[in-house]
């Protein structure tokens, strides 16, 4: 029993870790019409436009953005790969054309923190109901109202219920 | 000279809520109830004063009063006049304008219901919400004056914006104004600030009532709660309406085929609306079991200062680019007040924390209860994400002096599981039973939605796209769906055993008997369409972009767009449109033509552009127009087919039906008052009856 | 807290006592970094670009691969633009830039183009196009424009001959109001 627990919690895992797998099909290097306008998204997706607030690269309609779209495709047909072209962008116009914050240095702090912070908070939950649980075990120790007729109970139980 | 009335309108409103704060504080220490009630008097009269120059200021932008300067910003002769009008929340001066009138339109109507009762607390209700007031009718007077004038010095470069003639200078009247930016010009955007505005200012009330009962001591009981109830319910609609219009606005204006893209203004949004929906439900659990006091008093202060913290990263630029340059007063002052009012509030609920004990007793683990702690756990949790992902820029660019960005990518990596889990709360919740449920009850109940659910998701994304994490989050929406409608039908099928009532009578009777619970549920529902819409657009988008010469078609999915031609022609509003003609098949079959377009706004020298869309319930195939050849003879498109969108709008519809059937009041109802602990059982009014 | 009534006392255990006060300190200590941070957030957005004390040094590398650094060029008056080849603005002052360098280039005068974040196709283009013999190079990861805390683009700065800045031009620059600029830095006397 524990064990099909335990299988069934690592498929729950794989099937979230599967969310963020990319899943579409592009044209691969080699073949005709190679680099197309999506594989240019595909890589501009994932960049910010570095002189408009917070807009992504793929959608930027300035012409800067359009510039560097396009020298995301010569270097594409030059045969760079999409890390190359990503390490060019950072190293030319910093680490903020990063969509997604890089997982080294000070910057892994962004995705450490809140995670400690979940698994914090998920212990503190547990703990505060724990004792919470505890505290009933000690008011019951109290002789529980002898003097309250059973039906009358039953019918407050009762209006509870429906009220509810 | 009308212009003169709303400053002077103004001015008047400002002394009043200053006095009030005063009066009203200083009245409540004392017990001089006299001053209390002329604070109340003050505090009512704002209102009308400031709805007075409100007033004055869209008059002006209608009639294009171009002597003053914020008319002269937001308001041009070619716009429609009603677009003139929404240029009341166009720009900053306004906004701050518009949002010290909300605040003072909700303080007054609070003051007229609720005067007589909880008389105790109103000296402070009333300091509290009217220093907030105060401050943004001092912040409209002194800072953002909508009622500056141009003014034209002599011998000077550029005009001067002053509320008073400076010396050797002549009075300006330009000839037309720059007009709103074109982005604004949509039915989400016109409706989206007032919305926003009034779900955070309406969290004035509730915060005010807290403060109110920490100040009193009256948070011992949950009075404070009963009172706000409504008031919080009202706020939080208007935000949720608020961020769903936001959306729509994206989904329609900004053209990349999204709806929600996790910027630091949707995000500062976000973050009250989650914790004030932790707080809706964690009252509850005040309510019924007398537990989480101290929980709701953080709950709210959050949730306000939050709402405090959202505008002022935004307004002031805090957190954004090199383009949001705002080097105005307002930044210092409303510095001063986000930290008065967080320093101020967590004080008072230091100094009160021991008054609001609660005892806090838990039966068993599979209970209701655990469902809620657990429930405002997750909120926190998702507050706290995108709380660190808004500001990590700034502290990152503190500590290491380099500038990053924070992307959607972080966010949906970083909320999406705690969503998810959240949601299967949201399905299983209702079924649990306060203080303890029987494990085999709970199995009785939720295998059959549980099967049913993997069943249907298996199906439907088996048909519609094999990919683990489609169908994943296929099961989460039809789970909880099924749970929740299992609620209404075991409702039904209840007081169609008991009472004989035919199923449509039952279901109407079942939510007029007890609308609270069931308009949460229906809102419960309307969170899972909207949830619905978040995972088709995370896992079934299917995008594509070309370029085709006329004849020639893309292709993305079983859709085929045709490109026809372009043209050109002048449109409304000072704009040039230039259009794609296209037609849109599925497998070989024509269904219709779509234009998406590109309008260039002349005087603003920006263009907008609007996609041509295809609207299913299921799908909506979104097409724009990224560029084109001189010639006219080819263009390039880029292509969303973007599935179940649509329900998030119509996840938003619902949800306004359930707050108002949750929010409704009937007389006599009596509402669940009991407190289930067994001192509490003596004093009450059955136990006194027999 | 010493002063408490004594049956609260017995009813406060000292850990939940602790624990409280741990839980004060932790929160404003919370509340008040939360509160410089944002401060220091407005500092920043508040300041305009830096216009005085001495300039921040930098080396930049131009498309031809020369090299210059600021603090090697001291005893010459410097100026320094920002630009890049999508901003329409910086066309309108590109000629008169170029113009300027020409009449200044022998008189002990220095001009270095900073490219802000820019495609190297567009930048050479944008080069050729109004002929810029100047030292022009790409700012490599933006850093030289968060040194100077720049608006936009163009703006141009303007350092001394002993190092320092001598104020900025936010926007296009129109004759004659570069020419006096410079003028008036090499009219500069130390002592």
């Amino acid at each position: 029993m524990r064990n099909i627990k335990r299988n069934l919690f690592l498929v729950l895992l794989a099937l979230i870790a599967s969310f963020y797998a990319a899943s579409a099909a592009y044209a691969q290097e080699g073949q005709p019409g190679y680099p197309t306008d999506n594989d240019v998204n595909r890589i501009a997706k994932k960049l910010y436009c570095p002189v408009c607030p917070n807009t992504p690269l793929d959608v930027c309609e300035t012409k800067a953005c359009e510039d560097w779209r396009a020298q995301i495709r010569d270097q594409l047909s030059e045969g760079w790969s999409e890390q190359q072209v990503m390490d060019y962008f950072v190293a030319q116009y910093g680490e903020r054309v990063l969509a997604e914050p890089q997982r080294k240095g000070f910057t892994s702090l962004v995705w450490f923190l809140p995670l400690t912070a979940v698994l914090i908070g998920t212990g503190v939950v547990y703990e505060i109901l724990r004792s919470w649980r505890n505290q009933k075990t000690a008011t019951t120790a109290v002789p529980p109202l002898p003097e309250i007729p059973k039906e009358l109970l039953e019918k407050i139980e009762r209006e509870i219920r429906e009220l509810d | 000279m009308i212009a003169d009335i709303g400053l002077i309108t103004l001015t008047i409103a400002f002394i009043f809520t200053v006095y009030a704060t005063f009066a009203s504080a200083y009245g409540g220490w004392r017990g001089r109830w006299d001053l209390v009630e002329s604070a109340r008097n003050a505090s009512l009269l704002a209102f009308p004063f400031l709805t007075v120059s409100v007033i004055v200021i869209v008059y002006s932008l209608y009639v294009l009063d171009f002597s003053l300067a914020y008319v002269y910003d937001v308001s041009s002769q070619a716009m429609s006049p009603f677009l003139r009008m929404a240029a009341l929340w166009g720009g900053q001066q306004g906004s701050i304008l518009f949002w010290a009138w909300m605040m003072a339109g909700f303080v007054a109507a609070v003051l007229l219901r609720k005067w007589e009762r909880d008389r105790e607390m109103m000296p402070y209700f009333i300091a509290t919400a009217m220093l907030t007031t105060a401050f943004f009718v001092g912040v409209v007077l002194f800072i953002t004056n909508p009622f500056m004038r141009l003014w034209h010095i002599e011998g000077a470069a550029e005009l001067t914006q002053a509320l008073f003639q400076p010396a050797n200078s002549m009075p300006y009247y330009p000839e037309d104004g720059g007009g709103l930016n074109p982005l604004l010009r949509h039915f989400g955007m016109i409706g989206h600030p007032p919305t926003t505005y009034l779900g955070f200012t309406g969290f004035v009330i509730p915060f005010s009532f807290a403060i109110a009962a920490l100040i009193t001591g009256q948070s011992r009981g949950d009075e404070w709660i009963r009172t706000t109830r409504r008031w919080t319910l009202v706020a939080w609609i208007f935000l949720s309406i608020g961020l769903i219009l936001g959306g729509r606005w994206a989904y329609d204006v900004l053209g990349w085929g999204g709806f929600w893209g996790w910027d630091p203004v949707e995000n500062a949004m976000l973050m009250p609306w989650l914790t004030g929906t932790a707080f809706l439900h964690s009252v509850m659990m005040t309510e019924k079991r007398g537990m989480m006091k101290r929980w709701n008093m953080v709950l709210i202060i959050l949730t306000y200062s939050l709402a405090l913290f959202g505008t002022f990263i935004t307004r002031t630029g805090v957190i954004s680019s090199v383009h949001a340059f705002t080097k105005s007063a307002l930044g210092p002052a409303f510095f001063a007040f986000i930290g008065l009012t967080f320093i101020g509030s967590v004080t008072i609920l230091y100094l009160r924390w021991d008054t609001l004990k609660s005892e806090h007793t838990l039966e068993s683990f599979i209970s209701r209860e655990s469902a809620f702690v657990l429930q405002n756990m997750l909120f926190l949790a998702i507050t706290f994400v995108v709380f660190w992902g808004t500001i990590f820029p700034l502290i990152s660019e503190l500590v290491t002096g380099i500038k990053i960005t924070v992307g959607p990518p972080y966010f949906q990596k970083a909320t999406g599981p705690l969503f998810f889990v959240l949601v299967i709360l949201m399905g299983i919740a209702p079924l649990l039973a306060w203080r303890k449920q029987a494990v085999r009850t709970f199995g009785k109940a939720i295998w059959i939605p549980f099967i049913a659910s993997l069943g249907i998701a298996g199906i439907w994304g088996y048909t519609h796209r094999m990919h683990p994490a489609s169908i994943l989050g296929l099961w989460l929406v039809t789970f909880s769906l099924s749970t929740t409608l299992a609620e209404f039908w075991k409702g039904v099928q209840a007081r169609h055993a008991t009472r004989g009532e035919n199923p449509f009578t039952a279901f109407i009777n079942l939510i007029g008997r007890n609308h609270r619970r069931y308009g949460g549920y229906i809102i419960h529902l309307s969170v899972v369409l909207i949830a619905l819409g978040f995972i088709g657009d995370a896992n079934f988008k299917l995008e594509t972009q070309g370029t085709v010469s006329s004849g020639e078609s893309l292709t993305i999915g079983d859709y085929q767009l045709q490109f026809e031609q372009l043209r050109a022609y002048p449109g409304s509003d000072g704009r040039e449109i230039i259009e794609a003609v296209t037609t849109l098949s599925q497998d070989g079959e024509v269904i219709r033509t779509l234009n998406p377009r590109r309008d260039y706004f002349t005087v603003q020298q920006q263009p907008v552009t609007v996609p041509g869309v295809y609207s299913t319930p299921g799908k909506d195939v979104y097409v724009l127009l990224v560029g084109w050849d001189d010639s006219g003879q080819s263009a390039t498109f880029k292509i969303y087919v973007n599935s179940f969108i649509n329900w998030v709008w119509i996840g938003g519809l619902m949800m306004i039906v359930g707050t108002i059937i949750a929010a409704w009041n009937t007389p006599g109802q009596r509402e669940a008052t009991y407190v289930l602990k067994p001192g509490a059982l003596t004093s009450h009014p059955l136990l006194q009856e027999s | 807290m010493t002063k408490l009534p004594l049956n609260e006392q017995e009813v406060q255990s000292p850990p939940t006592a602790d624990r409280k006060r741990i839980g004060v300190i932790i929160t404003f200590a919370v509340i008040l970094t939360l509160l410089g941070l944002l401060a220091w957030g407005l500092k920043k957005a508040q300041a305009g670009p830096l216009d005085n004390g001495l300039a921040p040094d930098f080396t930049i590398t131009d498309f031809d691969g020369r090299t210059a650094t600021l603090s090697e060029l001291r005893g010459q008056v410097v100026v320094i633009n920002f630009w890049a080849s999508w901003c329409p603005p910086c066309r309108e002052e590109a000629a008169y830039l170029e113009e300027t360098w020409r009449k200044y280039e022998d008189k002990g005068v220095v001009f270095i183009g900073v490219d802000y974040v820019d495609t190297e196709k567009e930048a050479l283009a944008y080069i050729a196009e109004f002929d810029i013999t100047y030292l022009n190079g790409p700012d490599i990861g933006t850093r030289i424009s968060q040194a100077y805390n720049i608006q936009g683009v163009p703006e141009t700065f303007f350092v001394a001959k002993n190092g320092e800045l001598r104020g900025v031009h936010i926007g296009p620059m129109k004759s004659p109001q570069l020419d006096e600029k410079i003028e008036e830095l090499l009219a500069e006397q130390y002592p």
